[in-house]
């Protein structure tokens, strides 16, 4: 089994702490996982880009040409990177920023207004727990439990409050996968 | 077995270092390793260590030769403009036959260069180290746990030689996280070596340490002594890792981060039908010029997989010695390879090993 998860979109979306929970979700399953971030320096406006493999058994290659899944926070993430998904792969798409036409029809595309489900979430700084949920429900390799607990050890403790969000924000986000099933 | 910490290279060469029994850190910021000073300026306290930020890189190579020099296990750790600045400490602690451990997280060069991955350090860590007739011993890690248990035995393998040790690693290496089992932090040897600085307040003769020998003779006489050394590493420990078919047609040689892009491009290429074999140098000074030598005379050709446009390639071609063809493909200035270009390059249209490997270095970066 192996499994390459590609997220990205602007600094500041929480690219990088939504696909380190993933990783270290996928850990605590058992698995082997590489979590390699690339991003531009800006701390907001810029880009930011993370690859996850998740194997059980050695990862190899860090560095993914063609991957099976992506998370696309905007339009410019779609522009960049949708043409290079595999075909037959998965992607889970922010509509709210990045519409709903895409020009491939050869993969499974969710598209989900999620910075409008952060908001009624409560926040729309969630944005990024709201896709994560939409792709933990689309593809089978954690549950959204084993996220939850990653959650909780991957956010530092003094922002433990914050975390009943987050915990809706994915939830809403899962839900939104099984409701348009 | 201890639990799994999903922590970035960096984290696991600063904690490598404090739990193999360093207690001695001298740096100045450059990225992408500012986060291995953060994490030692944060721990080496806990254990009653010493964390200077010094005010250049020269000044922190010469704090680590102090150090040194009384027996301290001690360690910089830079980024590739940085570890240029080192070299005529380290040539200096050659000379004068002492030990520390050097950390380079490479990044796109030449000059200030970006702060990509690349591996374009090769023959500065391997070759260089400064003038004079000495070199560093010379190991690149290609993963977050190889990381933190090779820092932690290069403390070992620099007394034992007594020599400066590199871990060659790059900026991949250093921001990606991977699970890390960490072992108990155990403390350095009590005591000093019997080289180290001291006098007869010690209870032992006087040492005086430097690298300055008026006398030729006794130069040449140091610079034999050090060689011997070289030699006795190169039979105790040569590093390499091999990987995919025992009949191959063609052998990858790649290092470090190039090595884990590889191992994918390896499973790809025997899908597609061509046997390839990988084999992955741990220690590059000294080099596993024997393995890859009897591979040399059983391949079709090797292609040298490098974050370089040819430095690695030269040690696998004094080891292969033109038994077959060597070729390179490398990209440079911070860009990677991904594996199905590798994989694009090894295999042809039809599920047969291409005929050429090496197109170019022109078309080195057609990839993005």
């Amino acid at each position: 089994m192996r499994e390459e998860v590609y997220m990205a979109g602007m600094g500041g979306q929480g690219v990088l702490l939504a696909s380190q929970i993933l990783a270290q979700a996928a850990m605590s399953a058992g698995l082997e996982v590489s979590w390699f971030p690339l991003y531009s320096p800006e701390v907001r406006g810029g880009w930011a880009t993370c690859t996850v493999v998740v194997a059980d058994g050695e990862v190899g290659s860090p560095v993914v040409g063609h991957p099976a899944a992506m998370i696309l926070m905007d339009k410019i993430a779609v522009e960049n990177h949708l043409g290079k998904i595999r075909p037959e792969g998965l992607a889970i798409v922010n509509s709210s920023l990045a519409g709903e036409e895409f020009d491939r029809d050869d993969v499974r595309i969710i598209a989900i207004p999620a910075n409008d489900v952060a908001t009624e979430v409560g926040s729309e700084r969630t944005v990024n727990m709201v896709l994560l949920g939409a792709y933990v429900a689309s593809a089978e390799l954690v549950t959204l439990a084993d996220i939850e607990q990653a959650l909780r050890e991957v956010i530092p403790e003094r922002h433990h409050s914050f975390i009943p969000i987050n915990v809706a924000a994915l939830q809403r986000g899962a839900q939104y996968v099984t409701n348009h099933r | 077995m201890s639990e799994r910490k999903l922590i970035n290279g960096n984290e696991a060469t600063a904690e490598g270092a404090i739990a193999a029994g360093c207690r001695y850190f001298f740096g100045y910021p450059i990225t992408p390793q500012n986060k291995i000073p953060e994490y030692m300026s944060e721990h080496l306290p806990d254990v009653g260590g010493v964390y200077v930020q010094a005010e250049s890189e020269v000044a922190a190579i010469n704090m680590v030769y102090g150090a040194a020099s009384t027996g301290a296990w001690a360690m910089t750790t830079s980024s590739s403009p940085g570890i240029s600045l080192m070299q005529e400490g380290l040539s200096y602690m050659i000379g004068s036959e002492l030990p520390c451990v050097v950390v380079n997280m490479v990044r796109g060069g030449p000059g200030l260069g970006n702060i990509g991955p690349a591996q374009s350090d090769y023959w500065l860590a391997t070759r260089g180290a400064g003038h004079g007739d000495g070199r560093c011993l010379t190991f690149a890690p290609f993963s977050v746990q190889e990381l933190y248990d090779l820092v932690g035995e290069a403390f070992t393998i620099a007394q034992r030689y007594r020599n400066p040790v590199m871990i060659l690693a790059d900026a991949i290496l250093a921001s990606m996280r991977e699970p890390c089992r960490l072992h108990e932090r155990r403390d350095p040897p009590p005591g000093q070596p019997e080289w180290a600085v001291g006098g007869p307040r010690d209870g032992r003769p006087r040492n005086i340490i430097n690298s300055l020998y008026v006398d030729l003779a006794e130069e040449e006489q140091v610079n034999l002594r050090i060689a011997r050394r070289y030699e006795e590493a190169a039979q105790q420990e040569i590093r390499f890792v091999e990987y995919g078919a025992d009949e191959p047609q063609i052998l990858i040689c790649a290092y470090g981060i190039a090595s884990r892009i590889c191992q994918t491009a390896v499973q790809q290429a025997m899908q597609a039908g061509v046997s390839v074999r990988l084999i992955r140098p741990i220690s590059l000074f000294p080099f596993p010029e024997e393995a890859i030598r009897q591979w040399a005379e059983r391949v079709e050709k090797i292609l040298v997989v490098e974050l370089s446009l040819g430095q690695f390639i030269e040690d696998v071609r004094l080891a292969v010695e033109g038994r077959c063809p060597v070729e390179l493909m490398g990209r440079t200035g911070g860009m990677v390879m991904t594996p199905e270009e590798v994989t694009d390059r090894i295999v042809d249209g039809r599920g047969r090993l291409n005929e050429c490997l090496t197109p170019g270095p022109s078309a080195a970066g057609r990839g993005e």
